[in-house]
């Protein structure tokens, strides 16, 4: 299975699937506002959606505009809402979303602005991310090895650490559709990684930053985050530790 | 647009947020430059760990470190990097975890080790855990730690700036030149220091773990000002990547003690390295994936791959340390390691050659030490060489902390001092012209074509066994694909985010990359580490024991002139002598 293949060159001996992938377009030079486009393609029922995506840029329309990376779900690039929910397209293959002759929609993550196609601009999110100090504080002078941690506390930290910032929570939580100050899941889940890390000193601060009005409160824990999070972090429990750290203000 | 900071970093990922780290703590200031966002480099992407002899789990010394790296390279790794390497791999660990990393634990609350290719005890006698790790997601957490401290240190970024132009005049950097995706401007950037930190090329191959942006941008940029690449022909192979797909099965799995069996569910290791079976060096182990299948004991409906056994092991072991993988598998496999066999094969991974450098980072001119002021170099994009001829595994997360936080410094230090290089009267005139080209190309060729016909003679010519005539043939079709190039056009005429106009840029990067891997590799006539030709099967020290260096012939059009660079023998209290490399 490669990660792609010309239209003279399709992949040897696999059943393919005849289907149409339709995307939301928009280019700020051209267009007032989206408009859907429909792309006939044959692939195989393990390709990724990202394979198709690239297969329609690279020899449909090269005008096609979506980030990708790794194309393995570890850098994030490629989150885009794949049949109204949201996903990484790398990690999503054909056969989970679409049967032979069926159609699969893709439209950029909501709540953040489009710059072109299913490309949007990101820096609202990494200003919230920024805004919860997301980043290890301690000032006392370190040991010459290893700040000792047990494998249970080391624990802790296992799932918000797992959290790769691709934006799939934030971008598909209502309260962050509807007040763009909210800080959004992903930034709550960064502040869960410092918070219950027992060799951080910043606890009080950062719950601080979360009792205010654009912080842990603002979520009505309609559980969209966790649906959507690619990694199966569950983001709605880690803000509801958040929210019991912040009500008796410990970690 | 025009920018101007003491040092400039591009390339966001391990060594080159390292480097902007290092480079803020000299008092000067510092911007970093990034095709992709922070946090979505390709350091993310590696798993198993970084080895440094911390000795928490068994013994372990500096020195048994500095060997195996030396005998991993197959002795073509310069012994004085290897040194300080595996010396300040140490303190670098600990630097990591001191600042917020989240490890794996041992029992005592002590950073986790486990076992890794080519990692041994007592040089050579058995395996050794070295390989600190968080989880199979190491290079994650590294990537993410870095960037949170870049974060805290202020560091300015430009994200999504793609580099066309290096501006290099009278030896001395000057600055780059970048396209802004976003606005579709052409920005300058003036620097008194220049970090190179952009990573890879595994694109150039057909079965990769390497991200798609891993287009050898900025080794391709310095090739073509004449400057050499060295050891280009080395170039490393993982034997595990998910069979088809490339994506990267860490060597932690077998660390862990998963097995490779072929098809009749023999465990072939222990025929190829008697002493440490599946933990041989990758090279080792990928040579003998391969031959597995030559001789028809493949698995699989292409017989084309072989099985990674793992479902003796416990299911704890499986989900907890080595969830990442598991995850892989069930995603693009629908297999399940706990009870299924998990089918894989060798995937183009990880450039020992690269832009050469002195210990300090500072980039080379020709093979004799001769270097370009201003200008450094880090990472995989760098070759240092700590790697010779092959990699150990563990080895590229240690070089990105070492190397990249040395270049930091050294680049600092450097700027401190100096005065700003005047820049040319007009430093992106080259960017406007070969855009402008592009844009009005016949548009006949296809891009995305002619970059996988190059992936596929790259794997078919220049893969893991190599020899005389097939190298010539992948030569005289780079020739050809290079010529077809020229004649791609791009038909989106936006401004902003032109995805299209940047995959021809890297087309043209690529071509030089593989253009000069594959004179190196048909230039060395012995083998050796990653470089295994069936027309010269022995290693030859009496003839290659010397750093190939490549240069682009500015002269003649797709001439690649070879010169050479000796082995640094010795360290600064130890000296390996070269022995035949067995295990």
């Amino acid at each position: 299975m490669p990660d792609y293949y010309p239209p003279e060159n399709p992949a040897p001996n696999v059943a393919m699937v005849n289907i149409k992938v339709k995307i939301l377009r928009f280019n700020p030079e051209k267009d007032k506002k989206a408009r859907w486009e429909t792309y006939p393609v044959e692939a195989q029922p393990a390709d990724r959606v990202l394979d198709v995506l690239n297969y329609v840029k690279w020899y449909v329309d090269p005008a096609l505009t979506f980030r990708r990376s790794c194309g393995h779900g570890i850098c994030g690039s490629d989150a885009m809402m794949i049949n109204g929910r949201n996903r990484l397209a790398c990690k999503t293959l054909l056969r989970d979303v679409v049967k032979d002759g069926g159609t699969i929609t893709v439209e950029p993550i909501r709540g953040l602005k489009v710059e072109k196609d299913l490309l949007t601009d990101m820096e609202p999110f990494f200003d919230a991310y920024r805004a919860i100090m997301p980043y290890f504080i301690n000032e006392s002078p370190p040991p010459a090895g290893e700040r000792l941690q047990s494998p249970e506390l080391a624990e802790r930290m296992a799932q918000s650490s797992n959290c790769i910032l691709c934006a799939c929570c934030t971008t598909s939580c209502p309260i962050f559709w509807v007040n763009g100050s909210y800080l959004g899941p992903a930034a709550i889940v960064q502040a869960h990684r410092f918070i219950f890390d027992s060799r951080d000193q910043a606890t009080h601060q950062r719950l601080n930053i979360m009792n205010q009005n654009t912080g842990v409160w603002r979520c009505r824990t309609a559980y969209n985050c966790t649906e959507a999070c690619p990694r199966d972090i569950p983001i709605t429990q880690l803000i509801e530790e958040v929210k019991r750290a912040v009500m008796y203000q410990q970690a | 647009m025009h920018h101007r900071y003491d040092v400039l970093v591009v390339g966001a990922g391990g060594a080159g947020l390292m480097a902007a780290l290092y480079a803020a703590k000299g008092d000067v200031s510092v911007a970093c430059i990034t095709k992709l966002y922070p946090t979505r480099s390709h350091t993310g992407a590696a798993q198993g760990g970084v080895g440094a002899a911390l000795g928490n789990v068994a013994e372990d010394h500096w020195e048994w470190h500095m060997f195996d790296t030396i005998k991993g390279g197959d002795y073509l790794t310069d012994q004085d990097a290897a040194e300080i390497f595996a010396k300040d791999v140490i303190e670098a660990v600990y630097e990591l975890e001191h600042m917020g990393l989240p490890f794996s634990r041992t029992e005592e609350g002590k950073i986790a080790q486990r076992k890794f290719g080519g990692h041994t005890r007592e040089f050579g006698k058995a395996a050794v855990e070295r390989s600190c790790y968080a989880k199979d997601r190491t290079g994650h957490m590294i990537l993410q730690t870095l960037y949170q401290q870049n974060v805290k240190a202020g560091t300015n970024f430009y994200n999504e700036f793609h580099v066309t132009d290096l501006i290099i005049e009278e030896g001395r950097c000057r600055g780059v030149v970048a396209y802004h995706l976003a606005s579709g401007e052409i920005h300058t950037f003036h620097a008194k220091a220049v970090i190179l930190a952009a990573g890879g090329y595994g694109r150039i191959f057909k079965i990769t773990s390497n991200a798609l942006t891993l287009t050898g941008d900025l080794m391709s940029l310095y090739y073509r000002k004449g400057l050499p690449l060295e050891d280009m022909e080395f170039y490393q192979f993982h034997p595990t990547g998910l069979a088809k797909l490339g994506i990267l099965v860490t060597e932690g799995i077998r660390g862990e003690g998963g097995i490779l069996r072929n098809e009749s569910g023999e465990r072939f290791m222990e025929r190829y390295a008697p002493t440490i079976k599946d933990l041989a060096p990758r090279d080792i182990v990928s040579r003998s994936i391969i031959t597995e299948i030559r001789e028809g004991r493949g698995v699989g409906r292409d017989k084309d791959a072989i099985n990674l056994d793992l479902t003796h092991l416990p299911r704890e072991t499986i989900e907890q340390k080595l969830a990442e993988i598991t995850d892989l598998a069930r995603t693009y496999l629908g297999l399940d390691p706990i009870k299924d066999l998990v089918p894989i094969q060798p995937t183009a991974h990880y450039a020992m050659g690269g832009i050469p450098t002195d210990i300090n980072g500072l980039c080379l001119a020709d093979g004799n030490g001769t270097s370009v002021e201003g200008l450094y170099a880090a990472g995989e994009q760098a070759c240092v060489s700590l790697h010779g001829a092959n990699r150990l595994g563990t080895n590229s997360l240690g070089d990105l902390i070492v190397f990249g936080r040395r270049a930091g410094i050294f680049a600092a230090q450097y700027a401190r001092q100096a005065e700003y290089a005047e820049m040319p009267e007009n430093p992106e005139r080259e960017t406007e012209e070969v855009f402008s080209r592009l844009r009005n190309a016949s548009g006949k060729e296809n891009s995305a074509m002619i970059r996988k016909e190059l992936q596929e003679s790259m794997m078919n010519n220049v893969g893991i066994f190599r020899n005389g005539p097939d190298m010539e043939r992948q030569v005289e079709i780079i020739k050809e694909l290079k010529a077809r190039a020229a004649h791609v056009g791009v038909s989106d005429p936006s401004t902003r985010y032109n995805g299209e106009l940047m995959e021809a840029l890297e087309l043209g990067f690529m071509l030089d990359c593989a253009e000069a891997t594959t004179a190196s590799a048909l230039n060395r006539k012995e083998s050796r580490g990653a470089h295994d030709r069936e027309d010269y099967t022995e290693r030859d020290d009496v003839n290659w024991l010397k750093h190939t260096m490549a240069y682009k012939d500015l002269n003649t059009p797709d001439n690649v002139l070879i010169g050479y660079k000796d082995v640094a023998l010795k360290g600064y209290t130890r000296a390996f002598e070269p022995k035949p490399r067995v295990y």
